[in-house]
């Protein structure tokens, strides 16, 4: 009985937790005012508020006696495709100048998101991708 | 020739295994027959979709990647409760964002794509921007005086344990 109680604690630490990070993450969207900035919040503390509610939803179905593993799923397709559209937003952002121009790389010749034919027509410079 | 017809039958064991308990997972119940299937389903997807896996990495260790991926965890956990503390008590004009540029080791696209990943996924810095050929990473960190010592930390937290992995 001490366990279901102790489950139940766990549970709701976990959903508070969870919706906790989460408001954080809705409330850095809002505050910051540059849209690289704006996207920290929400891709990042959004995942890690996402894991703690799945957590909770995952104990509260083993200690209801139907246990579930859809949420480990869920848990890592959330982690391989968060940075990916994290990555897409940046990348607009850079494409469309509505940042900061990043500094020049020191190697190459251009960031890859910036490296666009100059004039119709005329190839880049590096076409080899 | 069992050993070719093997390797003829699943060129990507590790996907193979992964699409099966990926479909378990989905089934969200254990069954022989539910095993079969996932199986089934691990041999065919990999074969299907052969022409876009050319090659694997050369050398890949396990043992270090699950180290890695702890670590990079636990990073997630601390460094979520900073960018939250970050949101709540800096105010816009006090925020001092930065994009740094990390100049790439790594060759392999794998090792590059996790390096890219661990950077987004740990709170305050998110990975934009590969230069045109893959030298150099363009990071954004959130908030940062010493943007040096961020690209440092990246290189030898990250990027020399990735190194090690796929070296």
């Amino acid at each position: 009985m001490t366990a279901a109680i102790l489950g139940t604690y766990l549970t709701a630490a976990l959903l508070l937790i969870g919706a906790g990070f989460a408001s954080v993450a809705a409330i850095g969207l809002l505050k910051f005012n540059d849209p690289m900035t704006r996207l920290h919040a929400p891709t990042k503390i959004g995942t890690v508020g996402i894991g703690a509610l799945l957590l909770a939803s995952m104990l509260h179905g083993f200690l209801s006696g139907a246990p579930s593993y859809h949420e480990l799923l869920i848990m890592g397709f959330l982690f391989v495709t968060a940075p990916i559209s994290a990555n897409f937003i940046a990348k607009v952002n850079i494409h469309q100048r509505s940042c900061d121009t990043p500094p020049a790389p020191p190697q190459d010749e251009t960031w890859s998101t910036l490296n666009t034919p100059k004039e119709p027509g005329q190839s880049p410079p590096h076409s080899s991708q | 020739m069992a050993r070719r017809l093997l390797h003829w039958l699943m060129p990507h064991p590790v996907l193979t295994l992964l699409l099966a308990v990926v479909w378990i997972l989905l089934q969200n119940q254990f069954s022989a027959g539910m095993a079969v299937f996932g199986l089934i389903l691990g041999i065919v997807i990999p074969l299907i979709t052969a022409p876009w896996w050319p090659d694997r990495p050369q050398s890949f260790r396990s043992g270090k990647m699950a180290r890695y991926a702890l670590l990079v965890i636990w990073d997630i956990m601390v460094a979520n409760l900073q960018v939250a503390w970050i949101v709540l008590t800096v105010p816009n004009t006090k925020l001092r964002p930065a994009w740094i540029v990390v100049p790439l080791e790594l060759r392999a696209p794998e090792a590059i794509t996790m390096l890219a990943g661990t950077i987004t996924l740990t709170p305050g810095t998110v990975s934009a921007d590969l230069s045109d050929e893959g030298h150099s990473l363009l990071v954004h960190v959130l908030h940062t005086t010493t943007p040096d010592a961020v690209r440092d930390e990246i290189k030898t937290r990250y990027e020399a344990r990735l190194k090690e992995i796929f070296a």
